[in-house]
């Protein structure tokens, strides 16, 4: 019973992690450039929840109504106006500004909201349990929150592989130039990606805040692991990140069964392990460019 | 980009000099209190994850400078008197950069510290090597004698004191505590990997033999990482052991993540008693789904302790109410020792007969002195000579009609003179 326990605790965690990567995927699968300030962009997301449920009273789960567009306007302007204005001179550029922008949001965080860890509090649905077999519950919030994961991933991939706008996107992750030629505007489509990806943010800021505490300085860790779950997974690819995730999660609860201290040293050796033997990932979508 | 007016190499060069050499320039410290002003320092987590030890530091503060009102009298005269507060964020290594402010900058006379290992050991450890006169407290005295490297009779400190009661005090506590009510005395521990959590796990200083002789059997699933998210290892270890008793020494976030999600997988002990985590009324209330309610721990300090302030003249009852008058809240178990850092601070300045560190040690190490927390008083505790030992009770929060919780002192054997105000409950869930 504790073996399942252990196991399913981990799937549940590994759902928590697909999400933290699933916004990372996307942008990288498309833009081909890593957003450095991924973790702190989720971090910021949770504190405009925070806010939102402090001015309007809203639960923090009605917040995303607010959350999901203004997250999208904010990717879609950071792209529009910062970004793509370097897209010309390679990859090295919007790193770097995604690695300022990273203490940019830390900071302003810090001078807003103080160091002080919050947390969002969405009421009894935090510690609700449901037991599937006598000595063998598991907590509702985070099944949800795999829920909400799959439902994500599933309609991102129905939007990537049925829409003619996820047909555009997918052309641009391919052969930027050619897809230029076809019609498509590059910089919209990476406007939109970075939209898209910034208001699935929005979902994962207001998962982890209720599930967690936050401060101003969580968003490297939470990149750590969202960098694991697609380096695990495969760049670029949706399912990838599902698969990244569960085997992040499972890796991190069995080491932590073992001993707890192994705890997230076993989710890095997982990492290591898969980088050595696969290092695309599992799934990789991406073609490698010369 | 505009250009710099230094090329890179010189810029390199220049910083390396000014990094090479402005310790030993500032290092050379003044000799005597600058314009007549003694400065006393004072650095405590007034934000992050240990915020809610400090919530009254300002309350204090305040309270200190109006009672001198800017002056001070000592055995070597008169001078002004400064209090420099900063603030940690909850983190060691800024604890450190915040000590080298106050040292390098301020030329403080005096450093005070309070609250945790992780401020007070930096703190203290940079004053022990820069001959600045450190007085610390709340912080086991295990975990800041032997998180420093001290040996009992081979090394020693002698810039450094610090007054508080250690683990063997908390264990009596404890054990008084759970003995109070029927179990299975099997205890489960949360032990982080932090100074505190290795302290109290240590197997020849800490929890473990003490629990053995006491006739708990112990499951310690291993140190964990400060801040994680998933606690269901040590929750599957306790059911499986029957743990009816949780302990641990854990950060409040931890232990509202852990508590969230036992609540989740059914697991339901009969105490959960961890030191550091529920401190004060606002922090216990903010534990999702009123879980918070009937948490037990130390009582170290508050209105049932029956001493006076040698600053102020107030009682402990007076100094609580004052704090619920000036800010609306409830009273903190850490104004107590706040009040009383600042007490043993003052009261050493007065006898210092000269302005510099080795005559404040002196009068620092000749302290004997009734504060609002108990008496102090260096040099009696074989052990460390550098530790005074001050008393400890054991509590509950329980949820008072008013719909608030209070800590309510339920355990005195360790120091009969705290009066207790309250009967022990189970843990509700």
């Amino acid at each position: 019973m504790i073996a399942i326990s252990t196991a399913l605790n981990g799937i549940l965690l590994g759902g928590l992690y697909a999400l933290y990567g699933l916004g990372l995927s996307l942008t990288f699968g498309i833009m081909r450039t890593v957003n450095l300030a991924h973790g702190d962009v989720i971090v910021l997301a949770t504190y405009l929840s925070l806010l939102t449920t402090q001015i309007l009273g809203f639960t923090p789960l009605m917040s995303l109504v607010v959350l999901v567009p203004v997250m999208f306007c904010i990717g879609y302007g950071l792209q529009r106006l910062v970004l793509n204005r370097t897209l010309k001179d390679g990859m090295m550029p919007a790193v770097i500004i995604t690695f300022g922008l990273s203490f940019v949001i830390q900071n302003g965080l810090l001078l807003g909201f103080s160091a002080d860890r919050q947390v969002l509090r969405q009421g009894a649905v935090e510690t609700m349990g449901v037991t599937l077999a006598p000595g063998l519950t598991l907590g509702l919030f985070p099944i949800l929150t795999l829920g909400v994961l799959l439902v994500l991933i599933f309609a991102l991939q129905a939007f990537m592989g049925r829409t003619l706008l996820g047909r555009a996107f997918r052309a641009t992750s391919d052969d930027p130039n050619t897809a230029e030629l076809m019609g498509i505007d590059g910089r919209k489509i990476y406007g939109l990606a970075m939209g898209l990806a910034f208001a699935i943010i929005a979902v994962t800021g207001v998962i982890m805040g209720i599930r967690s505490n936050f401060s101003p300085f969580d968003g490297p860790a939470r990149l750590i692991f969202a960098f694991e779950v697609i380096i695990i997974g495969g760049m670029g690819s949706i399912y990838g990140v599902l698969a990244g995730g569960l085997i992040l999660g499972l890796a991190q609860t069995i080491g932590g069964a073992i001993s707890p201290t192994y705890f997230q040293l076993a989710g890095h050796l997982a990492t290591l392990g898969i980088l050595a033997v696969r290092p695309s990932g599992l799934f990789p979508e991406t073609i490698e460019k010369g | 980009m505009t250009k710099l007016h230094m090329n890179r190499r010189q810029l390199i060069k220049a910083t390396a000099a000014t990094t090479l050499f402005a310790p030993s320039i500032l290092s050379a410290r003044r000799a005597h209190a600058a314009g007549g002003t003694l400065r006393v320092g004072y650095i405590s987590p007034r934000s992050g994850a240990l915020s809610q030890i400090s919530e009254s530091d300002g309350f204090v503060i305040d309270a200190i400078r109006s009672a001198m009102g800017g002056k001070i009298d000592t055995a070597a005269g008169s001078f002004d008197f400064e209090i420099i507060d900063k603030d940690t964020q909850s983190d060691p290594n800024r604890a450190g950069d915040m000590a080298s402010d106050l040292i390098y900058q301020d030329e403080v006379d005096l450093m005070l510290v309070g609250s945790t290992p992780d401020t007070t050991n930096p703190v203290a450890d940079l004053c022990e090597l820069n001959g600045v006169p450190c007085i610390s407290n709340a912080t086991p005295w295990q975990s800041w004698y032997f998180g420093r490297g001290g040996v009992p009779g081979e090394k020693t400190f002698t810039y450094t004191n610090h007054f508080f009661w250690g683990s063997e005090d908390l264990l009596e506590v404890y054990f008084g505590l759970w003995n109070g009510l029927e179990t299975n005395k099997v205890v489960g521990a949360l032990w982080p990997n932090d100074p505190d959590g290795i302290a109290f796990a240590d197997a020849e200083l800490g929890f473990p033999p003490a629990l053995k002789d006491a006739g708990f059997t112990l499951v310690d699933p291993g140190r964990y990482q400060n801040l994680k998210d998933d606690f269901s290892a040590e929750i599957n270890a306790f059911k499986r052991a029957g743990v009816e008793i949780v302990t641990g020494v854990m950060l409040p976030p931890d232990l509202a993540t852990f508590m969230a999600q036992s609540k989740q997988m059914g697991f339901t002990p009969k105490f959960v008693t961890v030191a550091k985590a529920a401190l004060t009324p606002k922090g216990v209330a903010s534990f999702p789904d009123g879980l918070g309610a009937n948490l037990s721990g130390e009582y170290y300090w508050g209105p049932q302790f029956p001493y006076t302030s040698s600053l102020t003249g107030q009682t402990t009852e007076e100094l609580c109410a004052a704090y619920a008058e000036a800010t609306g809240n409830q009273w903190l178990q850490g104004t107590g020792y706040v009040h009383s850092l600042f007490e043993a601070a003052i009261d050493t300045l007065k006898r210092t007969t000269e302005v510099n560190p080795e005559a404040i040690v002196e009068a620092m190490n000749a302290t004997d002195l009734d504060t609002c927390v108990g008496h102090v008083k260096w040099g009696d505790f074989a052990v460390a000579p550098n530790v005074a030992k001050t008393p400890v009770a054991g509590g509950q929060w329980q949820l008072t009609e008013a719909g608030e919780y209070e800590l309510v002192c339920t355990f005195n054997d360790v120091a009969p003179e705290i009066a207790t105000n309250g009967t022990l409950q189970e843990k509700v869930w």
